[in-house]
């Protein structure tokens, strides 16, 4: 069960900073997963009050503000006018709308969940994440961290000519995912660069770079051997929603019918 | 501490914990139609509107309602009551425990879609379960309420025929 002895609304970034470096203070995001948990929070910092929850687009980057919710991904223009479906493909099975009325983006990523769809689904894109006291680094950085006390402020999406998708598999419609996979393909450097980032395996997601030049009319067969060979370098479990040789099968076929998507729609 | 905010078009006051949640304060405060079903965000029996939009009350902090707006079932009685004729019609009752969580997302639906298909009815409805139903009258109330809401003409000619 989870206690809390104060809630503090922060007036300003710094006050919430402040108030997070106490060992027993915690920041709430949308409230989802902190309060199914078993501990005694003395302070809970809410940082509804501080505009985090808008997403801006500029002409390089789309902004999206850590208190925005899991809805508003899914209702996005701008997302889906650079990716197609594939961002609200990642979120629209997360349990229902009420739920991605509440869930924001901050506490998705922040946490670093085995489960998160929202997590796999960024870090094939060109994504970095701007925090209060650590600047801006790359999301494939912040996930390897271990969590400390420092403030995740917002989510930026590098724009750029890339292909994106997203798919997913559960054993039950709203249940956590057996396994996720997103694939992003696109021109880094003069060279076709292919990324593909895997969660729920159950571990958190994962991302694998691949400078892999593939023809668009690529046989199935030659296409099927390079998901075969980028699902073979992630490391699975096992739990009880799946075996890890279940997932790798799993991760193998998806990550095959996302590279023919691309292909077959031409980059 | 005290928060204040808007229930049901009208200002109240409450005294709440900085753990309290939502749902408690709101039945609280007279608002029995917010159910408490799994109480881990999986089941929609607490759906509230707040600031117009549908969340789950159960893992609401009360205390982050301060100045907000919140819309229970009994702020949309008539409304809530209209569709409630559709599900009674169309026998997608049984134990009705759900309906009120049930009521209010479908609510918000017609507000937030303009001409849902199946399909996107489901998925907006994804997050209310009912153990008892199978959902198939639910779907059919759902329709045929909004083939009323779309021929406003008909349900007149209707009831004066």
């Amino acid at each position: 069960m989870l206690t809390i002895g104060n809630y503090v609304k922060a007036k300003t970034l710094e006050e919430a900073y402040e108030l997070n470096q106490a060992r027993s203070s915690r920041v709430m995001g949308g409230m989802m997963w902190m309060r199914l948990g078993n501990a005694k929070v003395k302070t809970v910092i809410d940082l509804s009050g501080l505009g985090l929850d808008q997403i801006e687009e500029s002409d390089n980057v789309i902004k999206i503000g850590a208190m925005c919710t899991l809805r508003q991904l899914e209702q996005c223009e701008a997302l889906r006018e650079l990716y197609g479906d594939g961002i609200a493909e990642s979120v629209r099975h997360i349990v229902g709308v009420q739920f991605r009325n509440q869930a924001t983006v901050g506490g998705s990523i922040y946490g670093r969940f085995g489960f998160s769809d929202v997590l796999t689904a960024f870090l094939a894109l060109d994504t970095f994440v701007e925090l209060y006291d650590g600047g801006t680094i790359r999301l494939s950085e912040f996930v390897k961290r271990k969590p400390d006390k420092d403030i995740l402020l917002s989510v930026i999406v590098r724009k750029s000519r890339r292909k994106f998708r997203y798919e997913s598999i559960r054993q039950t419609k709203t249940d956590f995912p057996v396994i996720a996979c997103s694939v992003v393909t696109g021109m880094v450097h003069g060279k076709e660069t292919w990324y593909f980032s895997v969660g729920a395996r159950p571990m958190k997601a994962e991302l694998l770079e691949k400078q892999w030049e593939i023809p668009d009319n690529a046989s199935e067969e030659v296409i099927a051997d390079y998901a075969r060979q980028a699902a073979a370098e992630f490391t699975y479990g096992t739990n009880m929603r799946g075996s890890a040789g279940y997932r790798q099968h799993l991760a193998e076929v998806l990550i095959r019918r996302e590279m023919a998507s691309i292909l077959a729609e031409g980059r | 501490m005290e928060i204040r905010f808007t229930l049901n078009k009208k200002q109240v006051t409450a005294e709440v914990n900085a753990d309290s949640v939502l749902i408690d304060v709101l039945r609280s405060l007279g608002c029995k139609s917010v159910k408490c079903g799994c109480e881990t965000t999986n089941c929609g029996l607490c759906t509230v509107w707040i600031d117009g939009k549908s969340r789950l009350s159960c893992s609401v902090l009360a205390a982050g309602i301060d100045g907000h707006e919140v819309t229970t079932m009994e702020g949309v009685e008539e409304e809530a009551a209209e569709f409630g004729a559709f599900l009674a019609a169309e026998g997608a009752e049984q134990c009705g425990f759900c309906s009120p969580g049930f009521i209010m997302n479908v609510l918000a639906m017609v507000r937030e879609l303009e001409d849902p298909d199946m399909e996107e009815i489901k998925e907006y409805l994804a997050g209310n379960l009912c153990r008892c139903t199978g959902y198939m009258g639910q779907l059919r109330a759902i329709k045929k309420y909004m083939e009323k809401r779309k021929s406003p003409v008909i349900k007149v000619r209707e009831v004066q025929g």
